[in-house]
């Protein structure tokens, strides 16, 4: 981490903008400055948005749907210049997004007991890592579960986030039941009066049923344990990948009831626009799940409470 | 993985077969659902547009000739393209240079490396590119905790010779000492794994090109998730700038993104795909051969990796005796049952064969997720708490039998009678087949059930 610490502090604002610079530019390259000026909105114009938003991951479904929420509008004249189609775009997709702001709490349950859940290499480790530093300074305490029994020294790669923190981290050997990994570590965080419980779980494809199985094994484990338990399931989403991340959340849903996300590795040149499709999916469903955070950077600091309207804004930033 | 869009083309395609010619009018339709299609599979923008012009000039320009009709005839122009852009033909390693030949790997964080170069090790240890090498590995990690001790933990599992490092040296010295070690302990190929990093962290890129420079590698292997979106070509681009690559692994591939990553990549920076990450364990490496995977977005079945697989991990001499055995007209007994599964889990299961047969594109979705790789699981259990006499004599299998195989196995009676009834259906094929001729027979049907339409070989 020395390399990244060393880092200047530009500040969250300007770190989520540096963060989210391509997809920025994406934005303001392709339609260029036209969003810019008051100028007249020609259908060159909207078929550049439209193909901005295609390459910022949002998806063809809920492009079409923006996309054409925007050209009706036009059509009534009811936007007349591209400063207007700016301000207008800016709006939908802050409405879009803010069924998903919640602000992330720990409730009154002891211990309360968080679930990291994804595909292999999102950065649940790491975010649980983040988190932990974070309750830490909050002045709780707090105990990691290495529920990752699979990987090859996942269980040590969090022993030394343990360590960083100086909060206990509840292990056994590699390829034991993760489902026992964790029973044991709420068991200790009973004995012990601990308050938060961070889980990890080894990462999995979402269409491997046999280890959504497993992990459906350890929702019931902890569920049989307190009957309100666990009380966060958070799905880690990677900012680099596509649509296929509206088939992760869906999948992760269904098995272990997702409670909220958090989005990372947003300090790269990804676009995270699938999380629009997201929301337009979780609507669909009549769900609402919020994103609690999102991964700006390797810094414990980088992990952020997320706000959809700094998202919008930043993605949609002038020069 | 192309699952998804594989049924979208098969559609779109099956819209315009039985059409009397390749018109403006019903191309363009079938185009729009083809575009649709590669954005939905996150295949990079510019890709598809170029994609999609150069399939629309095929189409428009090409007589259909008499032997074909329009939608075989576009069907074989999506397919050409298809691995026109993915690259002609599957291009294997360079390990041709002094040992050790040195492989670094470079990539985004989480996108697989560790686990690639533990799966590469393995490949070349067991001599599946040419000879058995003997190869060393090294990790210059020296930032994600304990990504030292996983590539260890890997490297013991796959038998690869395990460098050390600590996080307090420096990549470059760690790659620099570890060229002397690989020499000293006469391996013939030394894979180094580096730490993830993002193509817009000026300082990490800097980092991997002094170290490429200093070690001159052979071959620079950009490892790219196959779930991306359309960033894979943005990053991609940036990691072909800052480095030599000479090749990409596409890990991940295993799950269910529709994986225009891969599309992208290669076409993106010209460099060939080499590999795919097809699971979690150290043997889930596949070549990647682009006119097979073209075939697999066209749903026509990817047999030839199939049937390279089985050869790797069919124990040839069970099933030898056990053809010998149907040969002189013995029975296939619950042994013999036993076995065949044991074959199929050493072959991934159903469901990692499932995507490779020809057709299987055709069923519908629930049908295939029904297929479930636990159930042969089940069966073995249930045969393995049946007595040896059992097995060469099912008909012995009473109700009181029954019960005592289902308590035994943790199963019910139906259970125990569905697998029976298996038995008894395999035992008729197995007659069959070892009748003159009869394995010709087979094999002629399942012949037909390829598809003619640009299966080249």
């Amino acid at each position: 981490m020395s390399e990244a610490e060393v880092k200047n502090d530009k500040g969250f604002w300007r770190r989520l903008k540096a963060g989210l610079g391509k997809t920025r530019s994406q934005l303001a390259t392709g339609v260029g400055n036209l969003l810019l000026g008051e100028r007249e909105i020609s259908e060159d114009v909207l078929d550049d948005l439209e193909t901005s938003l295609l390459l910022t991951d949002v998806g063809v479904s809920t492009t079409k749907e923006v996309m054409d929420a925007l050209r009706l509008r036009v059509s009534r004249k009811e936007l007349n210049n591209t400063a207007a189609l700016h301000g207008a775009l800016a709006k939908l997709l802050k409405e879009l997004l803010a069924p998903l702001v919640r602000p992330f709490e720990i409730r009154k349950d002891r211990p309360f007991i968080i679930f990291f859940v994804g595909v292999n290499g999102v950065g649940k480790t790491t975010t649980i890592g983040k988190l932990a530093r974070r309750l830490t300074a909050e002045g709780l305490s707090v105990l990691l579960a290495a529920g990752d029994t699979f990987r090859a020294a996942a269980v040590e790669q969090l022993k030394v986030w343990g360590e960083r923190n100086e909060i206990p981290v509840i292990a056994q050997a590699s390829g034991a039941d993760s489902a026992s990994v964790v029973f044991d570590a709420i068991k200790a965080a009973q004995a012990r009066k601990v308050d938060v419980v961070l889980a990890d779980t080894a990462g999995r494809l979402q269409d491997k049923t046999n280890l959504m199985e497993e992990l459906k094994k350890i929702h019931r484990v902890v569920n049989r344990f307190d009957a309100n338990a666990p009380h966060e399931v958070i799905l880690v989403l990677d900012a680099g990948i596509g649509q296929n991340a509206i088939s992760q959340a869906k999948a992760f849903i269904e098995a272990v009831d997702v409670s909220g996300f958090v989005l990372t590795k947003l300090d790269g040149s990804a676009k995270a626009g699938v999380i629009f499709a997201i929301a337009a999916e979780l609507k669909k469903m009549g769900l609402t799940k919020p994103v609690y955070f999102i991964g700006v950077g390797e810094r414990v600091e980088d992990l952020r409470p997320f706000d959809a309207g700094d998202f919008v804004d930043a993605l949609l930033a002038n020069e | 993985m192309f699952d998804n869009l594989t049924d979208r083309l098969t559609q779109t395609l099956r819209g315009i077969s039985g059409k009397a010619r390749l018109s403006e009018e019903n191309v363009s339709a079938a185009l729009r659902d083809v575009r649709m299609a590669l954005l939905e599979a996150d295949v990079a923008l510019p890709v598809v547009k170029d994609f999609i012009s150069q399939v629309r000039s095929k189409a428009l320009g090409t007589v259909v000739s008499s032997a074909l009709n329009p939608g075989e005839a576009f069907v074989k122009i999506v397919h050409t393209e298809l691995v026109k852009v993915m690259g002609e033909a599957n291009d294997a390693l360079d390990l041709n240079t002094t040992p050790p030949a040195i492989i670094l790997m470079a990539g985004l964080q989480g996108a697989g490396k560790t686990t690639t170069v533990a799966k590469l090790a393995r490949f070349l240890i067991e001599g599946r590119l040419g000879a058995k090498k003997k190869v060393a590995v090294v990790s210059a990690d020296v930032y994600r905790p304990a990504a030292i001790d996983q590539l260890q933990t890997l490297a013991a599992e796959v038998g690869a010779h395990f460098i050390h490092s600590t996080p307090d040296e420096k990549p470059l010295d760690i790659g620099k000492r570890a060229v002397v070690e690989a020499k000293k302990v006469l391996a013939d190929v030394l894979l180094v794994d580096t730490a993830g990093r993002l193509a817009i962290d000026a300082a990490m890129m800097a980092e991997i090109r002094d170290l490429q420079a200093s070690l001159s590698p052979i071959e620079t292997l950009f490892v790219v998730d196959a779930m991306t979106g359309q960033d894979a070509a943005n990053t991609a681009k940036a990691f072909n700038d800052a480095l030599v690559l000479t090749g990409v692994v596409l890990a991940k591939a295993d799950g269910d993104a529709r994986g225009g990553a891969a599309l992208s990549v290669r076409a993106i920076t010209g460099k060939p795909i080499k590999f795919l990450g097809m699971g979690e364990k150290t043997d889930a490496l596949e070549p990647f051969h682009p006119d097979r995977l073209a075939s697999r977005i066209l749903g026509m079945g990817d047999m030839l990796s199939l049937i390279e697989e089985a050869q790797r991990k069919v124990d040839k001499r069970s099933a030898q005796k056990l053809a010998r055995k149907i040969q002189h007209g013995q029975k296939f007994d619950l042994e013999d049952f036993r076995e065949q599964l044991k074959q199929m889990s050493n072959m991934g299961g159903m469901t990692n064969m499932m995507d490779k047969i020809p057709g299987m594109s055709a069923l519908p979705a629930n049908a295939q997720s029904k297929i479930d790789d636990g159930m042969f699981k089940k069966m073995a259990v249930i045969i393995d708490s049946m007595t040896a006499h059992e097995r060469h004599f099912p008909d012995l299998i009473s109700g009181s039998r029954k019960q005592r195989i289902a308590k035994g196995s943790g199963t019910h009676i139906p259970d125990v009678n569905r697998l029976l009834k298996q038995h008894k259906q395999m035992q008729k094929m197995m007659k069959k087949m070892s009748k003159k001729g009869g394995m010709q027979k087979m094999l002629r049907t399942l012949q037909a059930a390829r598809p003619a339409a640009g299966v080249r070989r």
